[in-house]
């Protein structure tokens, strides 16, 4: 199948673009990228008034298969992904069972293929079971497919077993993935420790609970030389760590995630809505501007959502008693555009580095560009559209999407995979 | 001034008329509580459910006498009976109790925000009997009654708060309904025990030292310390806490002569305060608190189902 896209703004920061092209993709590949292309045989879009970008990736998602289908499948999360203009989702490994071996890694790739939406690049875990004791068949794990090792949902607890984790892992060149959590600082925190914690009554979770792994973490990468990824990175001395590790030249990069980006503890008000309660949790407006200044910076080098699927009855219960977690892979663009670069926080450019060139760059895999050769995942959207958060229902299984609601500004209308239009018009085929 | 509130949840909703009018209320029924027949039709046809999804045996009993002495019929739902146990949740349980047709819930949980969600999901009035660590309402009320009546009054009355602030439900309501009240509120405790933003609550005045606090206190309420916990405990052991923190018969010197003392219940003696401070006949007013307990609670649940007069001509 061939097409010839034309008329859209094309920003690609890789090749240094912006402006109005055509791009005729030929099978899956871009064949050509000029300001006018003819192609009497490709099916001929029409793009004007639209921006075109490398196709998106979310590398931290929770797609619950195999284990937890009550939740959502990988089938209804890649379509969801879809819908909000992502091309790949990494997915975390805290399934049932744990994604700690290649069969498991086989199986979420094969449910992928046969849902044929977007891609997946499968994380395995870092030790088996994600119980930070022994080390996971990694290198089992690389050879079917796995781009990455993390035991996202907890941190490891033990200095020597992640040093462990990192010295033998390293030999596979792959990214390790932290989720900071001191346990035993945090305990059965709830939610961010302080006015609000006070206030509800809710076990706190001091921001200190995070800051004391991410600067371990920083300095096993150092002794180690493994290359670490700090996830969902919620506060400003955490960052200003990660900050720190760059100017010395460690191989450490992090993402940040639009509720921490967005949303604050003040959320979390006297109807308990367990839509905000999250892990890391909802911190202070303080640590939010400092993210939004790291994403502009360059210290931030990806935005993911931790989209985090959980069935209606499971958070309709008391908030000490609901899991962790909000979805947010169907709006994450569209609040990018609308609080970051339409207020002239970042520039698109720089958008399309932190959601699609620097996921890329960090996960390992094949880049993509707006350019000759490159292959064809593509991501269209109208940046003058304005929506809200949720009408109409989502396309994930799970509602459980703390910007329910918001108006925004901007959303994608075509994703291409490989060159397949998977979304066309803001229809999925 | 109208009363106009159908639950009793947070009671920073409550402004201090609104307040001052449960506490008159609660001074009326008083009176129905000191007769040979101790029970007015007020409630007659009303149906209350106590759902108390944890154990609590004097706040259920207190609710309990309340609604009777108020002839509203009255069922207890919960202990080892509740469908939670079956894993039932609670919204799923709360919707049941609906169908049975009820005017009020009074609910006990040990999770914060659980009466809240009640209050969504039932046409009834909700009264929050206690909620994780987050509030009790009718305790603040009552501790307000019991003030009340021993000092006559709030205003620039100097009120210091002893023990588990972090962790306390009752600090939760009260230190906002002092506040309210116009009383100046001190929270003391050693650093374990205070939680990270005590001023949000409404408290004034942090401090490591009962000793220096004391002397300007004119109610001294003693929370209670939980002795079944030891592992992460706050505290290094009972009787460090008992020499630092313990309300002594060597410590009443340090008191104003007409300061009173208070406490929730069910009390530890030897931990917050020795037999001579918990016994003592002028300032221990302990037990004044229980009565008020029942006062203020048929107070609430008249005012909530509707009462506009004082409720005993009913």
């Amino acid at each position: 199948m061939a097409y010839l896209l034309k008329g859209a703004r094309v920003v690609d920061p890789q090749v240094a673009l912006d402006g109005i092209m055509d791009v005729f993709i030929d099978g899956d590949r871009i064949a050509k990228v000029a300001p006018s292309i003819d192609a009497p045989d490709a099916e001929v879009i029409d793009l004007s008034g639209k921006c075109l970008v490398p196709g998106l990736v979310d590398m931290h998602v929770h797609l619950r298969e195999p284990g937890y289908e009550h939740k959502s499948t990988i089938e209804s999360e890649t379509r969801a992904a879809v819908r909000g203009g992502m091309t790949g989702v990494c997915s975390m490994p805290n399934t049932d069972p744990v994604t700690d071996n290649g069969t498991v890694v086989s199986y979420v790739l094969s449910q992928a293929a046969a849902a044929g939406y977007c891609r997946v690049f499968p994380s395995g875990a870092m030790t088996k079971g994600l119980k930070g004791e022994v080390i996971s068949e990694m290198g089992d794990m690389v050879a079917h497919g796995a781009v990455a090792f993390t035991d996202d949902g907890r941190g490891v607890q033990g200095a020597g077993m992640l040093r462990r984790c990192m010295d033998y892992g390293k030999m596979f060149g792959r990214v390790f993935m932290s989720h900071c959590q001191d346990e035993d600082l945090v305990g059965e925190g709830q939610i961010n420790e302080g006015v609000v914690s006070t206030k509800r009554g809710l076990l706190g979770w001091p921001a200190e609970g995070e800051e004391l792994q991410i600067s371990r973490d920083i300095q096993i990468a150092r002794l180690t030389g493994a290359k670490l990824h700090i996830q969902h990175i919620s506060t400003a001395r955490g960052l200003e760590m990660v900050r720190e590790a760059k100017r010395e030249g460690l191989p450490v990069t992090c993402e940040a995630a639009p509720h921490h980006l967005f949303l604050t503890e003040d959320a979390i008000d006297e109807t308990f809505d367990t839509r905000f309660k999250v892990n890391p949790p909802l911190r202070t407006a303080e640590d939010a501007a400092a993210l939004r200044a790291g994403l502009a910076d360059g210290t931030v080098d990806a935005i993911v959502t931790d989209h985090a699927p959980h069935a209606a009855w499971e958070k309709s219960r008391e908030f000490e008693l609901a899991p962790f977690g909000m979805t947010g892979i169907e709006c994450s663009l569209a609040l990018v555009l609308t609080n970051l670069v339409r207020t002239g926080e970042i520039p698109l450019a720089r958008m399309v580095e932190l959601m699609s060139v620097n996921p890329r760059r960090i996960l390992g895999v094949e880049a993509v560009s707006v350019a000759e050769g490159s292959l064809a995942d593509l991501t269209v959207f109208d940046p003058e559209l304005a929506w809200t958060v949720g009408e109409g229902g989502y396309e994930s299984m799970a509602d459980n999407c703390g910007f329910d609601g918001t108006p925004v500004i901007g959303r994608a209308t075509d994703v291409f995979v490989g060159g397949r239009r998977v979304m066309a018009d803001g229809c999925i085929r | 001034m109208a009363f106009d509130h159908k639950h009793l949840i947070d009671i920073r909703e409550y402004s201090d008329s609104d307040i001052w009018k449960i506490l008159e209320t609660a001074k009326a029924f008083s009176a129905v509580n000191e007769r040979a027949i101790k029970k007015v039709p007020t409630l007659k046809g009303k149906t209350i459910v106590n759902m108390f999804n944890e154990p609590s045996t004097r706040t259920r009993s207190s609710f309990e006498l309340a609604e009777k002495r108020l002839s509203a019929d009255s069922l207890n739902f919960g202990g080892s009976s509740t469908s939670t146990v079956k894993g039932e949740s609670l919204i799923d349980t709360v919707m049941t109790l609906n169908s049975y047709k009820i005017d009020m819930v009074v609910v006990r949980d040990k999770h914060a925000g659980a009466p809240y969600i009640v209050s969504q999901h039932t046409p009834a009035g909700v009264i929050d009997a206690g909620d994780g660590k987050h509030g009790h309402p009718t305790q603040a009320l009552l501790d307000l009654y019991t003030i009340w009546q021993h000092k006559g009054g709030f205003e620039g009355m100097k009120v210091g708060i002893v023990g588990d602030i972090s962790h306390s439900r009752v600090v939760g309501s009260l230190a906002p309904a002092l506040k309210i009240m116009g009383a100046e509120v001190f929270a003391i405790a050693p650093g374990t025990l205070i939680p990270p933003a005590p001023e949000v609550l409404g408290v004034d005045h942090v401090s490591n030292s009962l000793d220096d606090v004391l002397p300007e206190l004119d109610v001294v309420y003693m929370l209670r310390i939980q002795r079944e916990r030891l592992e992460g405990a706050p505290f290094p052991s009972l009787r460090e806490y008992h020499n630092l923190f313990g309300l002594t018969r060597a410590r009443e010197r340090l008191m104003k002569p007409d300061a009173i003392v208070c406490h929730p219940g069910p009390i530890n003696r030897g931990v917050e305060f020795d037999s001579y401070m918990a016994d003592h006949p002028q300032r221990s007013v302990i037990l004044d608190q229980v009565y008020a307990g029942i006062c203020v609670r048929m107070a609430a649940l008249y005012l909530l189902l509707g009462g506009s007069d004082n409720g005993l001509s009913a």
